[in-house]
C-alpha cells in the first residue's frame, strides 16, 4: 500500500485526509485517491488532469519529473505527499 | 431601487445591504463570504436570484460556487474545463509574449446571465480567452468552440494578465441570441445565433499601442470594458486602453470619444438603463500611471453621449488619493440612480442621485475586483 497525505492548506476547501491506496505510478496513485474523493481532483490536477503548476508531488521525499502525464514510478511502501510549491507572497 | 450591493475583493466578498438607519450611511455590510480567498467575480442572477461567485485560489486553480440564499450558504460547482484539444491541434502561442495558450482555466473574469427567455442560462469569459456556456446554472458548462477556434485568436494577447481574456459579456435583451463579447486584447466579437459563428465588431477603434500596420486591426484592439444601454442595446460604451469608444449601430462602427475628462484612461464604464446619452467613467491618469488624476477620485459623467463630460467630486476624496477601479468595480442599478464602485485599495462608494454626491461605504476592503447590485 501507498499512503497519501495532502498539504494543511487544502484542507481548507477539501476535505482530504491521508489515504492508502494501491498503484504503481503517481497517476494511479492519485486516481485511486480521486476515485474515492472526487472533489479534491480539481485542486490538485488541471483542467487536462497535469499538476497544477504551482503544487508538487514527493514521492519517498522527492519531487515527481513529469508534472503533465504523471508516470513516475511509485513503489509499494512509499509516502506520497502532495503540497504547495511555495512562491510568490 | 437596488437594495444590495455585492462586493468581490481580493479577499472575500462583502454583502452590503441598505437599511433604515437615519443620519449617516444606511449601507452596512451583512455578509462576508470566503474570507481570506480572491473572488474574480459575482453574478447576483435578478432572474432567479441565485447568486454565483467565482473564487481563484492560486495553488488549487480557479473554482465557482453557487448560493440560492443570497450567500448565507455555497455549493461547489464543477468549474467551466477546458477540454482536451482534438489530436494535431496546432499550438496557439501568445504573439505578445511567446507563450503557448493553454487549454485550461486561468481564471473566471466574466459572469452573465443569458436572456429572459433563457432561464438557467449562463456565459462565462475566461483567461486564456475561452467563452463557456452553461444551461442548467452553472451546474454544466461547455466551451464555445466556434469562438476558440477561430484562426483570429492567434492574434490575441494578454494586456496586463498573462494570456488573453473575455471579461465583458452583453446578450441583446431583444435577442438573446446576439451575444457581444469583449477581450483583451482581442477586440470585441458577436454571434447573432447563440454562438455558432463570431464576427469581429471592433471597427472604428484603434490601438497607440501597436505598430502602425496594426493600429486598427479590431482583433487586437483593447477593449478594458464594453457595456450596453439595456433600453437602447444598439449603443454600447466601450473603456478602451487608449481611450473611450462608443456606437449606435449595434458595434458595426465605433466612435472615438475625445471629449472624456480628466483623462481617458481607465477600466470601468457604466451606461444608464434607459438613456444611452449617459455614462459614467472613473478615469486614471493613463497607462503608465494608473493612479488618478491630481490625487484627486473622480467620476466622470455624460448626459449627451459623450459630447461634454462633468467631473463629479462631491464626497469623494480628493486629496492625496490613490484609487484605482478595475472593469468591474463600478456599476449602476436598474434605475440608474444609484452607482457604487470600489477601488484597489479598498474603499467603496455609493451614489443614490447619478453620481452628483457619493458617500464612503468603507475605506478597509481588500482591493475590489467586482462591485454589483443585487
Amino acid at each position: 500500500m501507498i499512503r497519501v497525505s495532502f498539504t494543511q492548506n487544502l484542507q481548507r476547501h477539501v476535505a482530504c485526509p491521508p489515504v492508502d491506496v494501491k498503484g504503481a505510478t503517481v497517476r494511479e496513485v492519485l486516481d485511486s485517491v480521486f476515485a474515492a474523493n472526487e472533489k479534491a481532483r480539481g485542486y490538485v490536477l488541471d483542467d487536462r488532469g497535469g499538476l497544477r503548476r504551482h503544487m508538487v508531488v514527493f514521492v519517498n521525499g522527492q519531487a515527481v519529473k513529469d508534472r503533465v502525464t504523471l508516470g513516475d514510478g511509485v513503489p509499494d511502501g512509499a509516502e506520497v505527499y502532495v503540497m504547495q510549491a511555495l512562491s510568490g507572497g | 431601487m437596488s437594495q444590495r450591493i455585492f462586493v468581490a475583493t481580493r479577499k472575500g466578498l462583502f454583502r452590503f445591504d441598505r437599511g433604515q438607519v437615519k443620519g449617516s450611511s444606511p449601507w452596512r455590510i451583512t455578509g462576508a463570504s470566503f474570507l481570506g480567498d480572491s473572488v474574480s467575480m459575482v453574478l447576483p442572477d435578478r432572474r432567479d436570484g441565485y447568486l454565483y461567485a467565482a473564487l481563484g485560489h492560486g495553488h488549487f486553480g480557479t473554482k465557482l460556487h453557487r448560493s440560492r440564499d443570497g450567500g448565507e450558504s455555497w455549493e461547489e460547482l464543477k468549474a467551466p474545463a477546458y477540454p482536451e484539444p482534438p489530436a494535431g491541434t496546432e499550438e496557439v502561442r501568445c504573439p505578445a509574449r511567446g507563450i503557448p495558450i493553454p487549454w485550461n482555466l486561468e481564471l473566471i473574469w466574466a459572469l452573465e446571465p443569458g436572456g429572459r427567455d433563457q432561464p438557467g442560462v449562463l456565459w462565462c469569459g475566461t483567461l486564456p480567452g475561452g467563452l463557456f456556456r452553461s444551461d442548467d446554472h452553472g451546474t454544466t458548462w461547455t466551451l464555445i468552440r466556434s469562438l476558440w477556434d477561430r484562426p483570429e485568436r492567434r492574434e490575441w494577447f494578454g494586456g496586463g494578465m498573462e494570456y488573453p481574456g473575455i471579461h465583458s459579456i452583453s446578450v441583446d435583451p431583444r435577442d438573446s441570441n446576439r451575444v457581444f463579447v469583449g477581450i483583451s486584447c482581442g477586440g470585441v466579437w458577436l454571434t447573432e445565433n447563440a454562438g455558432e459563428s463570431w464576427a469581429c465588431r471592433a471597427n472604428g477603434m484603434y490601438a497607440v499601442y501597436a505598430p502602425p500596420e496594426h493600429k486598427f486591426n479590431p482583433n487586437i484592439q483593447d477593449p478594458h470594458r464594453m457595456v450596453h444601454c439595456p433600453a437602447r442595446p444598439d449603443v454600447m460604451w466601450v473603456q478602451h486602453h487608449n481611450g473611450v469608444f462608443r456606437t449606435t449601430n449595434g458595434a458595426t462602427l465605433w466612435h472615438d470619444v475625445t471629449a472624456a475628462i480628466p483623462s481617458r484612461f481607465g477600466f470601468a464604464v457604466a451606461v444608464h438603463p434607459n438613456d444611452p446619452e449617459t455614462a459614467w467613467l472613473v478615469p486614471a491618469v493613463s497607462d503608465e500611471k494608473r493612479i488618478p488624476v491630481d490625487g484627486k477620485v473622480v467620476v466622470s459623467r455624460t448626459r449627451d453621449g459623450g459630447k461634454t463630460f462633468q467631473v463629479l467630486r462631491d464626497g469623494l476624496p480628493q486629496d492625496q488619493a490613490y484609487d484605482l477601479t478595475f472593469r468591474h468595480a463600478l456599476d449602476v442599478d436598474e434605475t440608474g440612480d444609484r452607482l457604487a464602485f470600489g477601488s484597489t485599495t479598498g474603499s467603496l462608494w455609493i451614489s443614490e442621485d447619478q453620481g452628483d454626491h457619493w458617500t464612503t461605504l468603507s475605506t478597509h476592503l481588500p482591493p475590489v475586483f467586482c462591485t454589483r447590485f443585487a
